[in-house]
């Protein structure tokens, strides 16, 4: 072992303070004395409560080094490195009963009588777990990272374990050489630094040294007959009986403990919930920041829950397929789809709908399954998830203008049981490994399997109005695709709030140029069109399509994406009969520049014109009709109306980072909205769902909000006004600037077709960049007189820099949302001096 | 308020000694040759080198603060001669404060204190750097500057300006270079001249030093710091040479030649050109890294700790620089 005076300077080195870094000579339950290196971060105050950190092998304590680093103060860090491991004395091999004892041993040496909060990773998480079963007194809640008790069913051992287990090999591998304790730090997804990696091994040295190691892979049980096996087995059955608060924080790339031991705990705890982060690897821990996550854990009195709404007797809900019930004896159309050239009626509809979910029951498919829907948008996608929703499975929905990758990574990360779609799809979700132990169900199975006359005759149970419905991911346009969970009751309430607020009765006929909404037709009994177009491409839809659709099912209401809408205007060159019956044309998605709405208005000259602005997680939020839009006039931002009954906005104040103080009237902060139909939250991230969801008292009232994300303010008509995204603002040593507004100043200048502005340099010091697409489409530095025309354009705010660019960087769906983070990144570039 | 300025032969020292007469400071010059500057008649003059510790001394006896600007400029010129105008120079200014107590010291220093060659993009003022083996001007200057604020004590408050790229009607350093060479055709650019940089209009660095002697106390927020002063309005390389040229009436035809040539060359015209001409070199690694990368500064400090903010934008800038050159 290296000498004392040289371990200080390489702990300071690796960004370790060398003062927490101390030995402690603790006595055994073994009889014997030995010495323990630990590292102790003190707390501010005397009485903290104390966090015990457990690595695994081939690790130390350097493995928390970053939590140590940036824990809160309020809590004392203990980070020891288990016995023959790290800079501990090297001891008689210990098995995994001993090395939980050896723990105990510690605390009591340290004095520490107070139940601790334990953070572990890998076997010091199955450690933590043996200690939590045993000794259930000492322990008042548990992060674990990476880790597992058991091999889940389905699967065995890792392989890497299995590997450095295997006879001839074990040795070489983990002791006569370097290759383990090397190889774990190649485990990280992103990847750790140099530095850290060199970390890492310091330890672990010499064959000496690693002889821990060796021990440590050896007292892994892989077969019953292991010594350890039943102990662990033990601790594994008796995990269950825990009530205490347990947390699991999941590297996703880990080809050791990867998700499937994430599913296993899941449902070995009574109080548990999962944070995945997609980019982190085995050591997630010393990889990414996980202090906020602790801390969440221990401040957290318990999870999050949805407001519980008045329940309503069950005569007066209305499920999600109570519409198709009704449709046995009418023969009018139900769902139309112009791209296929099919067409069903209502009859035809519910047979299919109860067909599928009797299918879907007898192949398994229970209650509380997920099932991955890959079926392309068409009538056979509706009735798959109305055959879901009706046997309470929950239908997981993944937007196609995700891409493959997203869309694989999202149905992974959904564990789905079974995946529902065309054999191509079933066949790749299987290749690509993205639901690995799913089911296959193809489509075809369900067309043919024996009809079932109406939904009222399948045998299933029906869900609970508060049964998981459907996890949906929509297109990451504003950040990595979260998974969104929806209950049925939620669902159901969404449809009352979109009837409601639209006064949708069932003679309306609708015509959805918006893929997810064509999902809402059913459910509210109106009979639907798809139109025929690209879905992962809504400029796609031409105004003759458009048309065409509307005459085939009489419709009374269009929903169009913006970017629809915009070419619908663009090819609407000969006359649109069918589109002038239209009483209600619905455009959301993105924002809607009045100019595409006024010239849809001349095209459908009946209708009302109404974007409602909402998000995947509450919708409909707002709305606003084009009138309302004409008479609000400009204003600070983009104008999305007032809330839709039944939902509230509020403005939490920028610098309230737990969004607990509001603002008044026309002052700038973070939207926060309220509704019945507020969806559940996210999947496999309840530390973003902790931060997203705060609880507010507004007005005495106390209840959940969803944090949108979006800055606005509301004025003194409750109108709601948008000026940016939170991730968008632009902190100059002035104060706080928005974009939107800004944008819209550039662009009333008649050179510029779409602007964004866009911030270089560090917070605080942040200067404003206008970049602008003009009809020269050209990349670069504007010219005097646009550069001048901006400035005053935008006065008194100051802006260090005019560019143009050929094309703004905005997403694939809407082709609006402009990616102002990666376009600030790319001007601080530019304006560094950097080549183009 | 008695105040020495030294240096006021230059541009910017002598507008300071002008307004400190013009709100009616009674004002000492210390420089080699008689002064010019607007109300020079109301001011004593001292005419004396500031390597003359004896004459430095004399003129900051009575004198409530010193604004110290003397400074020897440019590349020309071997260390020692820097190292006694600049450090020793500085020496004996410190040293007539402490002598003459003397309460408030302004070191006029340079953003280069800090140069690096890499991009400056909203820091604050760091910590003067030393040990460069070539630029004997930054060098000088940063070893001046951590003397001279590492002398603050009990009774002397001291505070380090580094005005960042000061321009104006008269100024020879950058107008008059750009304009020079723009109007015979031979402009460049090195790098892109897509690198934002901050500059300073010559009022604005001159209410920059007032607002510092009347801030400055001892015990102060700004005693013992370093401040950057400049606009704090960023602009393009490309954008700051149009509107200089577009002040003087001439055109903007800038060639431009890549950063690392430039800075290469740079390298080698300083060693060169003082041992064949007697005049500044057209270009020198300094300026070529200057104006190739990013140079802007926070701007919070200076106004917290100073109380002082510009009071004449670039634009307002430029509108006088053109009236100038259409009077001259």
């Amino acid at each position: 072992m290296k000498k004392s005076s040289s371990r200080v300077a390489d702990f300071a080195t690796f960004g370790l303070d060398p003062v927490w870094s101390r030995n402690v000579d603790v006595p055994s339950h073994d009889g014997a004395t030995h010495r323990w290196h630990l590292l102790d971060r003190p707390a501010t105050r005397q009485d903290a409560p104390v966090v015990l950190c457990l690595h695994g092998n081939p690790t130390w304590s350097f493995v928390w080094s970053r939590l140590l680093q940036e824990l809160s103060s309020d809590f004392r860090v203990i980070a020891p490195d288990h016995l023959s491991m790290g800079f501990s004395d090297r001891v008689s091999p210990r098995v995994y009963r001993e090395r939980v004892g050896d723990v105990v041993d510690l605390l009591d040496a340290l004095g520490v009588k107070t139940p601790v909060w334990i953070v572990a990773q890998d076997w010091g998480g199955a450690i933590a777990m043996g200690l939590a079963v045993q000794y259930p007194t000492r322990v008042a809640g548990m992060v674990l990272s990476n880790t597992g008790i058991a091999i889940p069913s389905g699967r065995r051992a890792p392989w890497l374990i299995r590997a450095a287990s295997a006879v001839g090999v074990h040795a070489v591998v983990t002791r006569h050489t370097s290759l383990f304790v090397r190889g774990t730090t190649l485990l990280p997804g992103k990847g750790l630094s140099r530095l850290q990696k060199k970390a890492l091994s310091l330890p672990y040295r010499s064959g000496n040294a690693r002889r821990g190691v060796a021990e440590f892979v050896a007292d892994v049980p892989l077969t019953d007959k292991h010594s350890s096996a039943g102990d662990i087995a033990d601790v594994a059955q008796r995990l269950s009986a825990l009530t205490l608060p347990v947390r699991l924080v999941w590297g996703l790339r880990d080809p050791v403990f990867n998700d499937d031991f994430a599913d296993d705990l899941m449902h070995r705890f009574s109080d548990v919930a999962l944070h995945c982060i997609k980019d982190a690897g085995h050591l997630a821990v010393l990889e990414t920041s996980i202090a906020s996550l602790v801390e969440t854990a221990i401040h957290e009195i318990s999870l999050p829950t949805q407001p519980t709404h008045m329940r309503e007797a069950d005569s007066t809900v209305n499920t999600l397929w109570s519409q198709i019930d009704s449709w046995e004896n009418d023969g009018d159309i139900a769902i139309c789809d112009a791209a296929a050239h099919e067409s069903v009626t209502r009859p035809e509809f519910a047979q299919r709908v109860a067909t599928f979910a009797e299918a879907l029951h007898l192949r398994g498919v229970q209650r509380g399954d997920r099932v991955g829907v890959l079926v392309p948008p068409s009538i056979d996608l509706i009735a798959v998830v109305y055959a879901c929703w009706r046997i309470g499975a929950v239908a997981v929905i993944a937007d196609r203008g995700l891409g493959l990758r997203q869309l694989g990574r999202a149905m992974r990360s959904a564990r789905v049981r079974h995946v529902i779609g065309p054999r191509r799809a079933t066949y790749a979700a299987r290749v690509l490994r993205w639901a690995p132990r799913a089911l296959m169900i193809g489509l075809s199975e369900l067309l043919g399997a024996p009809k079932v006359k109406c939904v009222a005759k399948v045998t299933a149970p029906q869900p609970d109005a508060d049964d998981l419905a459907a996890v949906l991911f929509t297109s990451g346009a504003t950040g990595p695709a979260k998974g969104v969970r929806y209950t049925h009751r939620q669902l159901y309430k969404q449809r009352d709030a979109l009837q409601q607020a639209y006064n949708i009765t069932t003679t309306d006929r609708f015509v959805a140029a918006f893929a997810p909404f064509a999902l809402y037709g059913p459910a509210l009994g109106i009979t639907t069109g798809l139109a025929d177009m690209d879905v992962t491409s809504p400029s796609t839809l031409t105004a003759v399509a458009l048309d065409d659709v509307c005459r085939q099912v009489g419709a009374t209401m269009v929903f169009a994406s913006p970017a629809a809408l915009a070419n619908v205007v663009r090819t609407a060159t000969s006359s649109l009969p069918h589109l002038a019956n239209v009483r209600l044309m619905m455009s959301a998605g993105a924002p809607v520049p009045v100019n595409t709405l006024v010239n849809i208005a001349k095209l459908c000259p009946r209708a009302q014109i109404h974007t409602p602005y909402g998000m995947t997680e509450v919708l409909p939020a707002t709305d606003i009709s084009l009138q309302e839009l004409i008479d609000v006039g400009v204003g600070r931002g983009v104008c999305v109306g007032r809330p839709v009954l039944g939902c509230r906005v509020v403005i939490a104040d920028l610098d309230s980072t737990d969004a607990q103080t509001l603002v008044p009237v026309g002052v700038t902060g973070e939207v926060l909205v309220s509704a019945a139909w507020m969806s559940l939250g996210y999947d496999s991230l309840w530390h973003t769902q902790y931060l997203a969801r705060p609880t507010v008292s507004v007005d005495g009232d106390t209840q959940i909000w969803h944090r949108t994300g979006d800055i606005g303010h509301c004025d003194s008509d409750g109108n709601v006004w948008i000026e940016g995204r939170v991730v968008h603002l632009i902190h100059t040593s002035q104060g706080v600037v928005t974009p939107v507004p800004l944008e819209i100043a550039a662009e009333a200048l008649p050179m510029v077709l779409r602007a964004a502005a866009v911030s270089v340099g560090a917070r605080g010091v942040q200067q404003v960049v206008i970049v602008a697409e003009t009809n020269d489409r050209v990349d670069g530095p504007a010219d005097v007189e646009l550069t001048a025309g901006v400035r005053a354009a935008v006065w008194p705010q100051a802006v260090a820099a005019v560019w143009l660019t050929k094309e703004l960087p905005v997403d694939i769906r809407h082709n609006s949302k402009i990616d102002r983070t990666a376009l600030g990144a790319y001007m601080s570039g530019v304006l560094a001096g950097d080549k183009p | 308020m008695k105040i020495l300025v030294t240096g006021a032969g230059s541009l910017l020292m002598g507008a300071i000694a002008s307004d400190l007469v013009r709100r009616g400071d009674d004002v000492v010059s210390l420089q080699r040759h008689t002064p010019t500057f607007d109300g020079s008649a109301h001011a004593r003059h001292v005419l004396a080198d500031i390597r003359d510790d004896e004459a430095v001394a004399q003129a900051a006896r009575g004198c409530d603060a010193i604004i110290h600007g003397a400074a020897r400029v440019g590349v020309l010129g071997n260390w020692s001669e820097f190292e006694s105008v600049n450090v020793a120079g500085s020496k004996n200014v410190v040293d007539a404060a402490k002598m003459h107590n003397v309460s408030r010291l302004v070191y006029v220093s340079t953003p280069s204190v800090v140069h690096s060659g890499y991009s400056i993009v909203g820091d604050v003022a760091r910590l003067a750097v030393t040990g460069r083996k070539h630029s004997f001007y930054a060098e000088s200057k940063a070893i001046a500057e951590r003397m001279v604020l590492m002398a603050r004590n009990d009774y002397l408050a001291v505070v380090a300006t580094r005005p960042h790229l000061v321009w104006g009607p008269g100024d020879k350093q950058l107008v008059g270079r750009v304009v020079e060479r723009a109007s015979r055709g031979r402009l460049t650019i090195a790098g892109t001249g897509d690198a934002l940089v901050d500059s300073t209009y010559i009022d604005n660095a001159v209410s920059a030093h007032i607002g510092a002697i009347d801030a400055l106390h001892v015990g102060a927020a700004c005693d013992g710091q370093a401040y950057v002063i400049a606009n704090g309005e960023p602009r393009t390389v490309n954008e700051l040479m149009r509107s200089i040229c577009g002040a003087a009436g001439v055109a903007f035809e800038p060639r431009y030649i890549a950063l690392a040539l430039a800075v290469r060359m740079g390298w080698v015209i300083e060693r060169v050109w003082p041992k064949v001409r007697a005049t500044e070199p057209p270009i020198t690694q300094f300026v070529a890294q200057q104006l190739g990368t990013a140079h802007w500064f926070d701007p919070r400090p200076a106004r917290e700790h100073l109380g002082w903010g510009p009071g004449v934008s670039l634009d307002e800038g430029f509108a006088r620089l053109a009236q100038w050159y259409a009077l001259q």
